[in-house]
């Protein structure tokens, strides 16, 4: 095994690269794009065998990557915010093809403001696709979740295509020591894709993504598609403990940091979580019970893991990188939903919004946060969705608007 | 099948591979096309679909094809074929896939997603040289939600957003000059109701690797507002008015098939068509009727 300094989009092209993958269609997207051209360098010189190909937009691409898998080769593929919502079409297609392939998804805001750095709407905006979803926190995991997600989706019991998700510049582009598999392990734990009965041969004809007529037929193939998903975290567990069998190192379903006796938990996801545990960490020496809870599955939504390691804490403070506009975080309500009405849920299920658009989330923000949840832990008030900003950033958001209006009076650019 | 077997309508396969009892209309010129595309590219192909009139085809659990099927969405279909050949070559070459299960990909689309949503990535597949054929069946509207207007849609025609007693302002879009600029290796026209000349290119296309581009005019009952019967005399006017020329384009030269000599006047076309008959009625409107035989005329004599 090596060790590597990988950013995150190498260690994704890592993990495409040791999968064996056959067929990358491709299309440039900032910050995904250095897990392309790594690929198709791969490519060139024949380190990998198989085709790259480009093409016009992540609508084709994502089209072209669902027809690969449905005619039987192992695929791998990548984008990011605009790009996503731009397949978002054909995410939602393909997934109901039954055929299994890799997306990683370098996490990025959403316009409007256009921009380039990370949080989770692009994502999420995949949430109800089809598509499994494992979100991770480091590199390594990146490299490794890949390696597991294709046998997640390719399992007979699942058949799904499966997104990885990586959060933009913070993971992206950061340099982390990751250990590369050896390719032997790697075989030992991936087989070679078997597509069975998926796939188009000249013997065999089939038709694939075809219409229904009626709510029932519709009914009943949304519903196995979602009994499929579900099934997913059986398997996943199973792949849980052969991969740490195989490599030695463990990626549940649900990371539980310092949870155990914890009183009150921050409880995110992606790269972020690693900034919350190190506020643990400090809280910690400072004598507080406070602990993470990260989920790397969002879909399928691990429940019963999460209400397990949830279970008697005192208070929970879900943060969001994601907003839905006129409701709130996705993640507060999708806990909520599954946590309401089991024994032992927490009283103070707190939601707060921050880390959009690659805004930092603060150490001191954190103690902020674990400070209210103690507070609403003894009064047994949940507080108001709070959304983080400073009163410093304000200050200079202001001050940015106050510069440019005066270069423009300056200029006698427009009327004011 | 050996080189040009096609020569005579005897020559004709006289065995008809797709299914029947379709959702499509009675009278459906894209389905006659379509039938007699089929009899000529045979089963082992894959059709990869756009959403139109013939996504019914293939409603679960019942196809007319017996071959294979895809369907994609509206705008993405040659990316569908993309990854549907570029599978297939991976498998062949990694010796996964014996070549004898090799299949042809055929794009299957109207002309909403070959006009409009789905040029761009039309436009893409060529340019990667993607070996497919692309068949269009025209039918001058999106015909399967009602005949609305599309980039397709003639000049002076009514459709159902374009009511007026002047029909549709613009122009049918030249997909055949913006595939053909291309410059891929086969672009034809063809229309079912010339069935000879339509087998004749399908299987000159057959016989071709590279992009190769179909448009089959499409005749259709429902939105050109005339009786199902008349389908193939209203596909044979087409042609013989000049309206539908029928061409091809080959090695950076376009070989029109069929010269109509003499040509008759656009109207034997036009007054057969409800969506035409504001041209005729109440009153004459002599001068668009001109308008229209001007710019046919104009056509064949740049082409002469």
């Amino acid at each position: 095994m090596k060790r590597q300094l990988l950013t995150g989009n190498a260690a994704a092209a890592w993990g495409a690269r040791l999968a064996g993958v056959d067929y990358v269609p491709a299309f440039p997207i900032t910050p995904q794009t250095e897990i392309i051209e790594t690929l198709a360098n791969w490519f060139e010189t024949g380190a990998m065998d198989g085709r790259l190909v480009m093409f016009e937009s992540e609508h084709s691409m994502v089209t072209a990557a669902g027809a690969a898998a449905a005619t039987g080769v192992r695929v791998f593929t990548a984008s990011s915010s605009q790009g996503l919502l731009y397949a978002m079409e054909m995410v939602y297609t393909v997934a109901g093809w039954r055929a299994p392939f890799v997306m990683v998804n370098v996490s990025r805001g959403v316009a409007s403001p256009l921009t380039l750095e990370s949080d989770h709407n692009d994502i999420f905006a995949a949430r109800d696709s089809g598509f499994l979803q494992i979100h991770c926190a480091t590199g390594q995991e990146v490299l490794d979740s890949i390696l597991m997600a294709y046998r997640l989706g390719e399992d007979a019991r699942v058949r799904l295509p499966v997104m990885v998700n990586m959060d933009g510049f913070y993971l992206s582009f950061t340099r982390e020591p990751v250990e590369l598999p050896e390719p032997a392990q790697v075989a030992q734990f991936l087989p070679p894709y078997d597509a069975e009965n998926i796939r188009f041969r000249a013997s065999k004809p089939i038709s694939q993504a075809v219409a229904v007529l009626g709510g029932a037929p519709y009914s009943y193939f949304r519903y196995e598609t979602h009994l499929a998903a579900l099934q997913a975290l059986v398997v996943y567990d199973e792949i849980e403990q052969e991969f740490a069998r195989t490599f030695g190192r463990t990626h549940s379903a649900v990371e539980s940091y310092c949870a155990d006796d914890a009183e009150v938990v921050f409880f995110m996801i992606g790269a972020f979580a690693t900034k919350a545990k190190d506020a643990v960490d400090r809280l910690r020496e400072a004598g507080e019970k406070v602990g993470l809870v990260r989920p790397r599955l969002m879909r399928p939504y691990p429940a019963e893991a999460i209400r397990r390691v949830l279970a008697g804490k005192q208070a929970v403070a879900v943060i969001d990188q994601n907003l839905s506009m006129g409701k709130g975080g996705v993640l507060h309500s999708e806990l909520a939903s599954v946590l309401y009405g089991h024994k032992g849920a927490p009283p103070i299920i707190a939601s707060f919004i921050g880390g959009l658009g690659g805004r930092d989330i603060s150490a001191e923000e954190f103690y902020e946060i674990a400070k209210q949840m103690r507070q609403a832990a003894a009064t047994g008030n949940t507080p108001e969705p709070r959304l983080l900003y400073t009163q410093n950033e304000l200050r200079q958001f202001r001050k940015l608007q106050a510069i440019a209006v005066v270069e423009r009076q300056d200029l006698g650019g427009g009327t004011a | 099948m050996s080189e040009a077997a096609i020569k005579r309508m005897k020559d004709l396969p006289s065995t008809h591979l797709l299914g029947t009892g379709t959702p499509m209309c009675a009278g459906c010129g894209g389905l006659e096309a379509l039938h007699e595309i089929y009899d000529i590219l045979g089963t082992k192909t894959v059709f990869v679909n756009a959403a139109g009139c013939m996504t019914l085809l293939s409603v679960y659990p019942f196809t007319p094809f017996r071959g294979s099927w895809l369907y994609t969405a509206m705008a993405s279909a040659p990316a569908g074929a993309q990854g549907v050949r570029d599978a297939l070559d991976i498998l062949i070459s990694k010796g996964r896939m014996p070549p004898e299960e090799d299949l042809a990909t055929v794009v299957l689309t109207g002309d909403g997603a070959a006009y409009g949503m789905g040029l761009s990535s039309t436009s893409a597949a060529i340019d990667r040289g993607l070996d497919f054929l692309y068949i269009c069946y025209d039918n001058e509207g999106y015909g399967n939600t009602g005949q609305q207007t599309s980039a397709a849609t003639p000049h002076a025609a009514r459709t159902a957003t374009s009511g007026g007693s002047r029909g549709v302002p613009g122009f049918k879009k030249d997909l055949f000059a913006i595939w053909a600029a291309h410059r891929p290796v086969y672009v034809a026209t063809v229309i079912g109701a010339e069935p000879l000349d339509l087998a004749k290119k399908i299987e000159k296309a057959k016989g071709m690797t590279g992009s190769r581009l179909v448009i089959a005019l499409s005749p259709c009952p429902t939105g050109w507002e005339y009786d199902p019967r008349e389908s193939v005399e209203i596909g044979r006017l087409a042609v013989k008015t000049g309206v539908w020329p029928l061409k091809e384009y080959v090695d950076g030269e376009v070989i029109h098939t069929h010269v109509p000599h003499p040509r008759l006047p656009v109207e034997e076309y036009l007054k057969k068509q409800g969506r035409f008959r504001h041209l005729f009625e109440p009153v004459r409107n002599a001068a668009l009727i001109d308008e229209i035989q001007a710019r046919v005329d104009a056509y064949w004599a740049s082409v002469s």
